[in-house]
């Protein structure tokens, strides 16, 4: 069925549906992984995007169970060059299309995605509308303009845990608590695992799977709980994840994390990196078309070695913009030289811009849970 | 880490001549790795045999030797420049090879020569199989169950306890050479034997097979500071059981999800690490059981390699380039990536676009070897395509390959339209050259795609490719037939081109024409944009013009105003046609860059310098085909086209070009049409009182016969168009010759047969030359060593020639001018003659560029390509500075290397039609030295003592005295057949009496078995001496005793031998020959 893609600054792409038909917002971005579709497609972080890969065969090795980051697809359409109907993987146990019809989600294919990358890089991220059924042009780039924009909204809420569970044997394990009941009695290993309070920006399910994976305890608590609830629990650590959009308007979040700081040590990934840096005092700013990709080069400065990192973020840490007593960079991006990780030694905390996680993507970067766990050993030694 | 400053000279080992399993990809990396270290600012020594090739040019590297890669060469050229480094890992298994060698006969350790880039522990540690084995068990990483063997019985003990099908491969050998796949204990007695004796350290490893499993590969770079990162993966379309060079592959991998790719990135890295390569690129291969995705490693090359070139040119990411810089102690993070210009090496690269490789084999040329795909290497070379989609790359790949193909089929060139379903399902379980073509044969017949992949192995996912392509057929038909013009409307011809049919297939499925096709597309503005390649897919904006075409909306091809030349390359390597062509490519792309002409450079072939992104202004890596350079052509505009340095591929278009209207640069359609058309051709000779051998047409034996009794036996009979094969041959007498021409008639039916008088021991001559339209310079002549009837290709030749007369050699010069000036040429020509009883008879003219243009310009200082570029442009050759003809006074010899080693049943007597895939060439001051050191360069080991096997015919018999006299006086012994130890013991010269094959034993082949013998001449052109030094030869080329099958070579060889005796050999870079 015909499409028709509309950029808000006019451009449009015809092209063809491969899922059922239907509408769609949001911001267009690209991401330059040529594997993990599924994981980037059910990473919370691409709340309110479109997403276009710029590999262009997309759904070679279907869909599986168990390569999921979150509990569905959190994108709002995505836009591939040729959809792969004929999938062929082991543990494929459906096709992509099949996948994205059970969400609603729409896909569209047949396109010049290296053009609309393009345009992305030169103009910059921007709103899309996606309709199988209004193909005017000039309307549907009407439309776009009238959608919201990407900065100063709230994503966080959308993808956010409504209640607490917490994360055993590689899947979420609800709990029957609210938030404001938890008690430390909520801790089953203390003795022999690190306790963890993971705040749920739009966390992905392999960063949860990475500490459990280091030996810790995880709790996922939503994003607005505060910092006496976390200092009730009185946890080992703070884990800061990742999430959507914007982290101007996550206020509630910086409060809370400012008021952590010091107390447990803090680990942040992505946008908890950019919390983590507005919690310290500093500024975020709006990248043009932002880092989504498995090929990212990281420099550690305290190892003098590149890590090839996996990235999705729009936003970014304004170096400059940090205090720097008692802080220090360790990572920056090679490509654009922007901010990717720093440290406050004396706070115990930490965060990167990058996804040591991974899925998709390289595991060059796993070693950060591991200082984690020794940061949270250190507290008590 | 900044650029080592206590490293000032750093020793580069070439690969040697162009062999199956390593080819013109050595180039490419070995002249990336000298300009990238002379850039750096060190001295770079060079060794390399090969003279086509772009690295041995004086200017690559500071000084170059050419001359034989064997370890004792290497160890000479050390204690003479005394480099501080030595680069082991960008010559392929021959520099790697040959660098483990020279370090184990402790010559780098007593000059103080440091092994950069992989010590000597990591290169065994990879390569011997046992310890590599030992290295993935240590890492926690599986391997096929395995054992060694050093000899049969081991191999049998190792087999029982593994069990059947196991795979035999042997340690240190290129291209699987020796290896194979063995279904029972009688395969296995055959398979290992031809293994051990293959490997260089009389080893074996008998291995599981996991033969069906998925075959995928990665290329990985790493630096001193442990920076690892990935360039590429590759997945190959044939599963295990394939060799990965005769596989289709394709890049990236397709059907890994990020779950297991990551894990097969992780187990190369820790492989990386674990065998302890310091710096730049290697390549592992892994197999993955696609019922459950076991993994496991099948190698590790510690090295550059055909798949880093490949990977390469699949990415825009220089690994040998950048492998160099590395191996001089910079990190990945110093070094930027040229392509965006503005970030840097230490990244993986991302690709936008689907690249499809496809090995292009010979076996026409072999017809006594099956066509049978296994785990040694039989293709000559490959090309490469790039397009959006699998099935747009495909078939873009298909019609790369010079096969007369068009795509996946649909283009009316099947030989069995409908084969029966017994060949298809055997054509699909035993892999073969024509395998892709026998899917497109089981799908038309129905086969489910299930069984398909039962027989084949072949991931589904590409079935379903090769399905999808196939299913567009009907609409292209259906649509063209509701139309009134039989054309298919608009958007089935825009989504037919997306999928990568050519205009031919569209006109064969229509029942059109491609012209009526291409004009009504073109009309409709369907036409391709080009997409670059940026290794970013698109993320930042790349400063270097390599592109590929696609049907998409937005092109990206920035067109300049400058004046601009686009050259068209060879295409794919195949016998014949090789890197000779490349190099004249390169340089006429040098020429245009000193001219201060745009250069666009169009080629398909991934292992050559043409396709290296910095070689040209512009690179277009696509196929050349009309269509295909029609497109660029009409984008670019170039002020001109040279097709002359390409070889047959890009002249195959000279006249199809003209004809749409594109300027052909240099010697005009016409004139290289003349020159190749029988009938005009002597009509020219006539006018210019030139003379060929006696020559005639038949349609049928009866004139045949006739024919041939006219012009006297011997003749030489060909077909006189065969598609895709050149059966030919010598005949002496009548019944020969009716059962030639009954083959070749059966061949190509409407087609006459051309019968040449064949002039018996006549001396051919190889002649180059270069006009300006004025002026006619020889640029050099050639005399062959091996009588006329060998293929100028297969003989060894000498410059300057050595037994003929100056007047013939007046004579030679003053007709190859003659013809220059009648045929108008401006740029290259190359003539062919034979000098019989000195009368000069004109074989072949070619108005163009020659495979022995490199040959010339090493031996000669003249850099022959470059200035006929520059005449092409308009230049004079008197503004070149060239207004003689350059004689050299020391001599060079261009040996042939083939490779019979490859093709097992294949006799290895020379003929008329080519063999060799490479050469090498010797340069000394006088021709036993350097005809020995071609010899060793060619891989043959001349004994300076011992026994010399001698048998030779009637004829030869007073020519062989002297042969057998030198070999006397240097102290060898002779033994020989019966008649030939009585005419030695006749004219006094002691011989020892030897049993022929077939008159008891022991007999000659059970000596060279035993290692008595070490050299052996024998000749006889008959078919029953054939018969009975088939067997001779083959036992040599097992045991790699040099052979000369000519009284020529053999007086050759004998000099050479001599020389050898007499001194050890000695080195002199290519640039102290001319100054």
């Amino acid at each position: 069925m015909d499409a028709l893609l509309a950029l808000e600054d006019g451009r449009t792409f015809p092209c063809r549906c491969f899922t059922d038909s239907g509408e769609a917002w949001g911001e267009v971005v690209f991401n330059t992984s040529m594997t993990g579709y599924q994981e980037v497609l059910t990473d919370p972080s691409y709340r309110g995007q479109m997403i276009t890969m710029t590999y262009p065969l997309i759904g070679n090795y279907g869909v599986n169970e168990e390569d999921v980051e979150s509990e569905r697809i959190q994108a709002s359409a995505f836009i591939v060059r040729e959809y792969q109907p004929h999938a062929s993987n082991f543990r494929a146990t459906s096709t992509l299309a099949d996948y994205l019809n059970s969400q609603k989600i729409l896909g569209v294919e047949g396109l010049d995605t290296r053009a609309l990358t393009r345009h992305l890089r030169t103009a910059g991220a921007m709103r899309g509308y996606i309709s199988c059924h209004d193909l005017d042009p000039a309307s549907l780039v009407k439309r776009t303009q009238q959608t919201p924009v990407m900065v100063g909204r709230d994503l966080v809420c959308e993808v956010t845990t409504d209640k607490p569970y917490k994360w055993e044997q590689g899947r979420p394990e609800k709990l029957s608590v609210d938030t404001q009941d938890m008690s430390p009695e909520i801790w089953k290993h203390r003795k022999q695992k690190k306790a963890v309070v993971v705040f749920d920006y739009g966390v992905k399910y392999n960063i949860l799977r990475c500490l459990e994976g280091v030996g810790c305890e995880v709790l996922v608590v939503p994003a607005t709980t505060d910092a006496e609830t976390v200092k009730q629990l009185n946890p080992d650590g703070v884990f800061l994840s990742n999430g959507p959009g914007d982290p101007e308007p996550l206020s509630y979040a910086v409060e809370t994390i400012r008021q952590l700081l010091g107390v447990f040590p803090i680990f942040g990934i992505c946008l908890g990196n950019q919390l983590l840096g507005l919690a310290m005092g500093g500024k975020t700013f709006k990248l043009k078309f932002g880092h989504r990709g498995a090929n990212q080069p990281a420099k550690n400065f305290q190892t003098g070695r590149v890590e090839i990192t996996s990235q999705n973020h729009g936003f970014a840490v304004d170096t400059d913009s940090i205090d720097l007593s008692g802080v220090g960079v360790t990572h920056i991006n090679l490509n654009d030289n922007t901010l990717e990780g720093f440290r406050h030694q004396g706070l115990r905390a930490f965060s990167v811009q990058y996804h040591p996680e991974a899925s998709p993507g390289p595991h060059d970067a796993r070693y950060l849970f591991d200082e984690f766990v020794k940061l949270m050993k250190e507290r008590h030694a | 880490m900044p650029k080592r400053t206590d490293l000032h000279k750093i020793m580069i080992i070439g690969a040697g001549p162009i062999v199956i399993g390593q080819a013109c990809e050595f180039d490419y990396s070995g002249t990336q790795a000298c300009k990238a270290l002379k850039e750096e600012g060190y001295e770079v020594i060079l060794v390399n045999s090969n003279p086509a090739t772009i690295m041995t040019d004086p200017e690559t590297a500071d000084r170059t030797y050419i001359e034989p890669v064997t370890p004792e060469v290497v160890a000479r050229i050390i204690e003479l420049e005394r480099p501080d480094a030595l680069l082991p890992t960008l010559g392929g298994q021959t520099g790697l090879n040959t660098a483990v060698e020279t370090a184990r006969l402790g010559v780098l350790e007593k000059y103080g020569v440091e092994m950069i880039g992989a010590s000597l522990d990591a290169i065994e540690k990879a390569e011997d199989r046992d310890r590599f084995r030992k290295a993935m068990d240590t890492i926690g990483l599986k391997v096929p169950r395995s054992g060694i063997a050093t000899d049969i019985q081991q191999a049998h003990a190792v087999a029982d306890q593994i069990g059947f099908p196991i795979i035999v491969r042997p340690a240190y050998t290129l291209g699987g050479t020796g290896g194979g796949v063995a279904y029972n204990p009688e395969d296995l007695e055959t398979i290992a034997k031809n293994g051990l004796d293959a490997s260089l350290i009389n080893q074996v490893m008998i291995e599981e097979s996991v033969i069906g499993w998925k075959e995928f590969e990665l290329e990985v770079m790493r630096d001193h500071a442990d920076n690892v990162v990935i360039i590429c993966s590759i997945e190959n379309f044939d599963p295990m059981g394939v060799h990965t060079g005769d596989s289709i592959t394709v890049a990236p991998a397709q059907t890994l999800s990020d779950k297991e790719y990551q894990i097969m990135r992780n187990a190369a890295i820790d492989i990386m690490r674990e065998i302890g390569v310091d710096t730049g690129g290697s390549n592992v291969q892994f197999a993955i059981n696609p019922e459950n995705g076991e993994l496991v490693v099948i190698e590790m090359n510690p090295r550059v390699s055909r798949s880093s070139a490949l990977a390469s040119k699949a990415t825009g990411f220089p690994i040998a380039k950048i492998a160099a810089k590395l191996a001089v102690g910079y990190t990945l993070d110093e070094i930027p990536n040229d392509i965006t210009g503005k970030t840097l090496a230490s990244f993986e690269p991302s690709i936008d676009y689907c690249v499809v490789k496809i090995p292009r084999w010979t076996f026409e040329k072999f017809p006594e070897t099956q066509d049978l795909l296994t785990t040694s290497m039989k293709s000559v070379g490959e090309a490469m395509s790039i397009g959006r989609t699998f099935k747009e790359s495909l078939q873009k790949g298909l019609r790369s390959l010079e096969i007369d193909r068009y795509g996946f089929g649909a283009d009316g060139r099947d030989e069995d339209q409908t084969p029966e379903m017994s060949t298809i399902r055997k054509k699909l379980s035993n892999p073969n050259s024509n395998r892709i073509f026998f899917l497109r044969h089981a799908l038309m017949r129905g086969m489910p795609i299930e069984e398909i992949y039962q027989l084949s192995g072949i991931d589904p996912w590409f079935l379903w490719q090769l399905q999808q392509i196939l299913d567009f057929e009907p609409q292209i038909e259906k649509d063209a037939a509701a139309g009134d013009d039989g054309l298919p409307g608009e958007t089935v011809m825009r989504q037919a081109k997306r999928l990568g049919f050519s205009d031919h297939q569209i006109g064969f499925l229509t029942g059109t024409s491609e012209l009526e096709v291409e004009k009504k597309r073109k009309q409709a503005g369907i036409r391709p944009v080009y997409k670059l390649v940026d290794t970013c897919a698109a993320e930042f904006s790349a400063a270097t013009p390599y592109y590929y075409s696609t049907y998409e909306t937005e092109c990206e091809a920035r067109v300049s105003d400058r004046k601009k030349v686009m050259i068209l390359g060879g295409g794919p390597n195949r016998i014949g046609q090789g890197i000779e062509f490349d190099y004249c490519c390169v340089h006429a792309s040098f020429a245009l860059r000193e001219e201060g002409v745009e250069s666009i450079m169009v080629n398909s072939n991934p292992e050559t310098v043409s396709t290296d992104y910095d070689t040209s202004d512009k690179l277009y890596f696509e196929p050349l085909t009309r269509e295909d350079v029609l497109h660029i052509v009409e984008k670019e505009q170039p002020a001109g086209v040279i097709l002359q340095f390409g070889g047959q591929t890009p002249l195959k278009l000279a006249v199809p070009l003209a004809r749409a209207g594109v300027p052909i640069l240099g010697t005009s359609p016409e004139s290289i049409d003349r020159a190749e058309d029988r009938k005009l051709f002597q009509v020219m000779l006539n006018k210019l009182g030139l003379v060929q051998p006696p020559n005639d047409l038949a349609s049928n034996i009866e004139e045949a016969v006739a024919a041939a009794d006219r012009i006297g036996y011997p003749v030489i009979v060909r077909p006189s168009y065969v598609l895709g094969g050149r059966a030919m041959k010598i005949v002496y007498e009548r019944q020969a010759l009716e059962n030639f021409t009954a083959y070749a008639i059966s061949v190509a039916p409407e087609h006459p047969i051309l019968i040449d008088k064949f002039l018996e021991d006549a001396v051919e001559l190889d002649v180059d030359a270069i006009s300006d339209g004025q002026r006619t310079i020889i640029g050099g002549i050639m005399e062959h060593i091996e009588a006329a009837g060998v293929h100028s290709g297969d003989s060894a030749c000498v410059l300057p020639p050595y037994s003929l007369t100056a007047e013939v050699l007046e004579e030679v010069m003053a007709a190859t001018r003659a013809m220059a000036a009648e045929l108008n040429v401006i740029g290259l020509m190359n003539v062919q003659y034979a000098i019989k009883d000195n009368q000069v008879f004109i074989l072949e003219v070619n108005p163009r560029a020659s495979r022995t243009i490199p040959f010339v310009s090493k031996a000669t200082g003249v850099p022959l390509a470059k200035l006929a570029t520059k005449v092409m442009l308009g230049k004079r050759l008197d503004e070149l500075g060239l207004t003689e003809e350059v004689i050299p006074a020391h001599v060079s010899v261009k040996e042939a290397v083939m490779p019979f080693n490859k093709f097992p049943d294949v006799d290895t007597l020379l003929g008329p039609e080519m063999k060799s895939t490479g050469e090498v060439m010797g340069i000394d001051a006088a021709f036993g030295p350097a005809f020995a050191k071609a010899q060793l360069g060619a891989g043959q080991n001349l004994p300076t003592k011992g026994t010399v096997f001698i048998s030779v015919e009637n004829r030869d018999k007073p020519k062989m005295l002297q042969v057998a006299q030198i070999f006397i006086d240097t102290g060898f012994d002779i033994v020989a057949t019966k008649g030939t130890t009585a005419f030695l013991k006749q004219h006094h010269i002691p011989a020892r009496e030897i049993h022929k094959v077939s008159s008891g034993r022991p007999h000659v082949v059970d000596a060279i078995i035993n290692r008595e013998i070490q050299l052996i001449v024998n000749t006889g052109t008959g078919d029953e001496p054939r018969r009975d030094g088939y067997q001779i030869r083959r036992a040599a080329l097992k045991f790699a005793i040099p052979y000369a099958t000519t009284i020529a070579g053999a007086l050759a060889m004998a000099r050479g031998v001599s020389a050898l005796a007499k001194e050890p050999i000695s080195v002199k870079p290519i640039q102290g020959y001319h100054v």
